[in-house]
């Protein structure tokens, strides 16, 4: 399977995610120009944590005007794999490719720990892997990534069972706990804890590699 | 030229003696015109010419088997071995983190990271040495904790953003620092070994580039403001702080490690201190020859700057580069690419001079070499460092035992700084092996070799007033002990020298001492000194600070999981290498329970045996490496007491039972902070002891661990007893009680 991992001016987890796929997933990976038309033939895409674009403005709303997104977009729209994470969950929001959106932290805050989350729902493509309600270990690293949307929004998402993760420690005060959601069609998900980080045992943890196992299992029964 | 004989006030504005003025005149063989004068004045200010410090720095030893490049560079470089090298460096920020804490701590960070990846190293760490004044204090404290605030925010902006992991450091307190907080800050980077780019000019007729921000206004005179002490109107320099843009500064990282692959970049220096003067004078130095610059082709962020601001704008976030005649179109295509504006200034000349031309006038004209490298050097008087009194004032109320640690638990200097390093990403870049306070060094692997780096930074401006030379051995001792600790071969070091008034003779002798020590024992372990940054008249009002030099220190290891502090199940072994130590009422004067407890201090530091302290580091790491420990962890701050409360804090909760057999006073045995001690859980206590028999160093099994809660006997008499909940939320909460 091959990941293209998106590299805007300011990323700075493109490295991670990269080698996350290549050293611990076993996969290809290869970056993608944020000014790049195309995708190539990738068979998913990774939006990294970062700044893109020095996050001014807010996070995610320059990165979204950029000619990568265009295309990511359309691989989106023509059912391919999409994650977003941290940063890159900032710009699926921001793209209108996910609903709600993330804001500061409720202390305000950078917040740089690890919480538990459980899986919400493992009917998608991110989390096939995992036991209904599996409890994970993954690290934060954000100033501004507590999730909020309008109460129609939020009900509708867990109708649609669309949470794809809740925080169990809610560090940063996420409306209903939501840690990652998907978009209606489950083929986009927004995770702002870091899955990349997590993928060998010298990070502490391979719980990581939950989401990138279920994205392969996916592309493999597609 | 417009060149004038200037008179005194002007002269003294720029911070020169009347003889120094007379150098330059000598120099120049005529009057300077005012951008020359500004130029001297920046160049051979305190900051960049260490004209106090460096006939006393060349007592440091700089050369080592591993040693690549030493002081004179931007940064020191060390051999990793698999064909990869690190260069580090530290840096002080004080006297602009005091003015406007937030953006005085971010530039700080973005003026040692360019000088890593100037040098072609992509950084992979951050560590920070801060100091602040007393939280709680009437007068001062809400000032303190803005400061506290502004500082860590800054750190986090920058260093977050740009995508470097800050991984450690240490955070202290004490109403020295009121008025003159101290931000250090560390930066370490990994590249190949052939990749190694160093700030030199060459090539006559090659052409030198300006890449980066736009130069403004902002930090004029930084390097001279930083070079006097503070008065009342310091309050009114805001403008002399810089901007700092961490998103510019990735840019410039990923452009630069680009364009250096070219293969077409001759030489690169960023521009910090003394901003366009002192990259385009000193590379020109280095290289032995001239540089010419034309300042109406510098990209310029307002109108209307007079050749004199531009030369001397501590704007940030830009570099001057010298590329190879013909291939500069390979360098602006990269810096294009990452939508960075670079242009073309100037050229290396053939005459050795440095000279500046603004609408085709010229406006300076100065030899770099004397301007770079004849700074006027200084051997200043100096007596005998202040002494406290042996023993202590006021009579000291005996407090027991049960009740002191609790206390300690929750000082400011001992307490969890939690609240601080959670603001920072300390794992971007995923090769953070360890969690801050879970070890006594931090842990950054490099993924491409299997080797990894262990870091500490430490100080202890409480021991170096009661003795510069003492306390600088001791912190050389602790850096090393703290990397021993986690299995890692300590190899080098960069100091931060951060003293008061240098003209003060006593002061000096502060600085003299201090260099002295740290000299005697970095020969003594053998980690050579390859840079660092001296900071003085850190005053405020008159009132000096205690001498605080900062060390820190970088260890080598293979990569694997770290063996951390808390401890890890009931019933091991707990083995206290190096025994309980010994300790007088005089050597109990600069301990943190004298600070805390007696607020007071008094005495010497504690006493260092160099060679013993080598037996101990040599043993654990024999110990750590054959994986034998299963928790380690130093005796620092706060001594035996702190240090089993502490590991005890882990996840698990597990305790510990210890019974001492020593005829210490129970005061001084659990609080005293003598070095050379390491406590150690472990499965197989007769391993340990042989290999500590074979260094000859004493490794008395203390007690074992237990389901929870924390005992200290002594010769079977109980002295305190503690549930650790109680303990960990006062350890766990205090900094962000005193923040609030």
């Amino acid at each position: 399977m091959k990941f293209g991992v998106i590299v805007f001016p300011g990323s700075n987890c493109d490295h991670d995610a990269f080698f996350a796929i290549s050293n611990n997933l076993g996969q290809k990976a290869e970056f993608i120009w944020h000014d790049s038309a195309s995708l190539g033939d990738v068979d998913a895409v990774l939006l990294p944590g970062g700044f893109s674009y020095g996050d001014y403005l807010r996070c995610g709303a320059i990165a979204k005007f950029s000619p990568v997104m265009q295309a990511v977009k359309k691989f989106a729209a023509d059912g391919g794999l999409v994650l977003g994470v941290c940063n890159g969950f900032q710009i699926l929001v921001e793209s209108g490719l996910l609903p709600g959106a993330l804001i500061r932290n409720r202390d305000l805050k950078f917040i740089c720990r690890d919480l538990r989350l459980t899986v919400g729902t493992t009917n998608s493509p991110f989390t096939n892997a995992a036991t209904p309600g599996q409890e994970l270990r993954l690290p934060i690293a954000h100033g501004e990534g507590c999730y909020v949307a309008d109460e129609r929004t939020l009900d509708e998402l867990e109708a649609e069972d669309r949470v794809a993760f809740r925080y169990i420690d809610n560090a940063n005060g996420s409306m209903r706990a939501i840690a990652g959601v998907l978009n209606r069609e489950r083929n986009v998900m927004g995770l702002m804890p870091h899955p990349e980080r997590r993928t060998e045992p010298l990070m502490g943890s391979t719980d990581g590699l939950l989401i990138f196992h279920s994205m392969l299992r996916a592309a493999v029964t597609a | 030229m417009n060149t004038t004989a200037f008179a005194p006030e002007i002269i003294a504005q720029h911070q020169l003696t009347p003889g120094e003025y007379q150098k330059v005149v000598e120099i120049l063989g005529r009057d300077p015109s005012y951008t020359e004068l500004g130029i001297f004045s920046v160049m051979w200010s305190e900051h960049c010419s260490y004209k106090s410090s460096r006939i006393h720095l060349k007592k440091l030893p700089t050369r080592g088997k591993l040693v690549v490049c030493g002081p004179g560079e931007n940064a020191g470089i060390i051999d990793i071995g698999g064909g990869y090298v690190i260069a580090f460096k530290i840096e002080s920020h004080n006297h602009p983190s005091f003015i406007e804490p937030f953006q005085g701590a971010a530039t700080g960070v973005g003026g040692i990271l360019r000088d890593i990846f100037t040098m072609g190293a992509r950084p992979i760490a951050v560590m920070d040495a801060l100091r602040f004044g007393r939280l709680d204090d009437p007068d001062t404290g809400a000032r303190n904790r803005r400061i506290l605030s502004g500082v860590v925010s800054g750190i986090a902006h920058y260093g977050n953003c740009f995508g470097v992991p800050t991984v450690g450091g240490e955070t202290v307190f004490e109403s020295c620092y009121d008025g003159n907080p101290l931000v250090n800050v560390f930066a370490l980077g990994v590249c190949r070994a052939e990749d190694v780019f160093y700030a030199k000019a060459a090539g006559v007729g090659n052409p030198v580039i300006y890449v980066g921000a736009r130069t403004g206004r902002d930090g004029i005179h930084g390097a001279s403001m930083a070079s006097a002490e503070f008065t009342e109107e310091s309050k009114q320099k805001r403008p002399n702080v810089q901007m700092g843009d961490p998103f510019m500064e990735k840019l410039l990282l990923e452009a630069c490690i680009e364009a250096m692959k070219t293969g077409a970049i001759v030489g690169i220096q960023d521009m910090g201190a003394a901003g366009l003067t002192c990259s385009t004078c000193e590379m020109g130095s280095r290289g032995e020859v001239g540089i010419e610059i034309e300042l109406d082709r510098v990209p310029q962020r307002e109108t209307g700057m007079t050749p004199y601001e531009i030369m001397l704008s501590e704007s940030q976030e830009r570099m001057l580069l010298v590329a190879d005649k013909g291939r500069e179109d390979e360098v602006f295509r990269v810096f294009k690419k990452w939508g960075l504006e670079a242009a073309e200034i100037g050229v290396v000349t053939n005459d050795g001079k440095l000279r500046v031309r603004h609408h085709g006038e010229i406006v300076a004209e100065i030899p770099n070499r004397e301007l770079a490298d004849e700074a006027p050097l200084y051997d200043r008087p100096h007596t005998a460092p202040p002494r406290a009194p042996a023993l202590p004032v006021a009579r000291r109320k005996p407090v027991n035992v049960q009740e002191a640690l609790p206390r300690l638990m929750a000082a400011p200097d001992i307490c969890s700084k939690r609240w601080i390093w959670e603001q920072y990403d300390f794992q971007v870049r995923t090769n953070t092996l360890t969690v801050p306070e879970q070890t006594d060094a931090a842990i950054v692997r490099v993924k491409e070799t299997g080797a990894s780096i262990a870091m500490s930074l430490d100080g202890n401006q409480r021991y170096s007033y009661l003795s510069p030379r003492e306390g600088a051995r001791l912190i050389v001792a602790e850096c090393c002990r703290n990397l021993s600790v986690v299995g890692a071969k300590p190899v080098a070091a960069t100091n931060n020298l951060n003293f008061g008034n240098p003209e003060r003779p006593e002061i000096m002798a502060q600085l003299v001492e201090s260099i002295e020590g740290m000299a005697e024992a970095c020969r003594f372990f053998e980690t050579p000194i390859t840079g660092g940054n001296v900071s003085l008249y850190n005053e405020t009002l008159g009132e000096g600070i205690y001498p605080t030099p900062v060390m820190g220190m970088v260890g080598l290891m293979q990569t694997a999981a770290p063996v951390t502090v808390p401890f890890k199940a009931v019933g091991r072994s707990v083995v206290l290498l190096g025994g309980p130590g010994n300790c007088d009422e005089t050597r109990f004067g600069g301990t943190q329970y004298a600070k805390e407890i007696d607020r007071q201090l008094w005495g010497l530091p504690p006493l260092l045996d160099m060679a013993r302290e080598k037996r101990v580091q040599e043993a654990v790491r024999e110990i750590v490496q054959e994986g034998l420990a299963e928790s380690v962890h130093d005796l620092s701050d706060g001594g035996l007491a702190v240090a089993l409360a502490e590991c005890c804090l882990g996840p698990q909760g597990i305790g510990v039972m210890v019974d001492i057999h020593s005829h210490l006073r129970p005061d001084l045995l659990c609080f005293h902070e003598g070095p050379s001690r390491i406590v150690l859980s472990t499965m197989n206590a007769a391993r340990v002891a042989e290999i500590a028999a074979k260094h000859q160093v004493d490794a008395p099994v203390i007690g074992s661990t237990i389901k929870k809660g924390l005992e200290i006997r002594q010769r079977g008499l109980t002295l305190g007893s503690w549930e650790m909940e109680p303990l960990r939320t006062a350890h766990g909460e205090a900094l962000e009680a005193y923040v609030r």
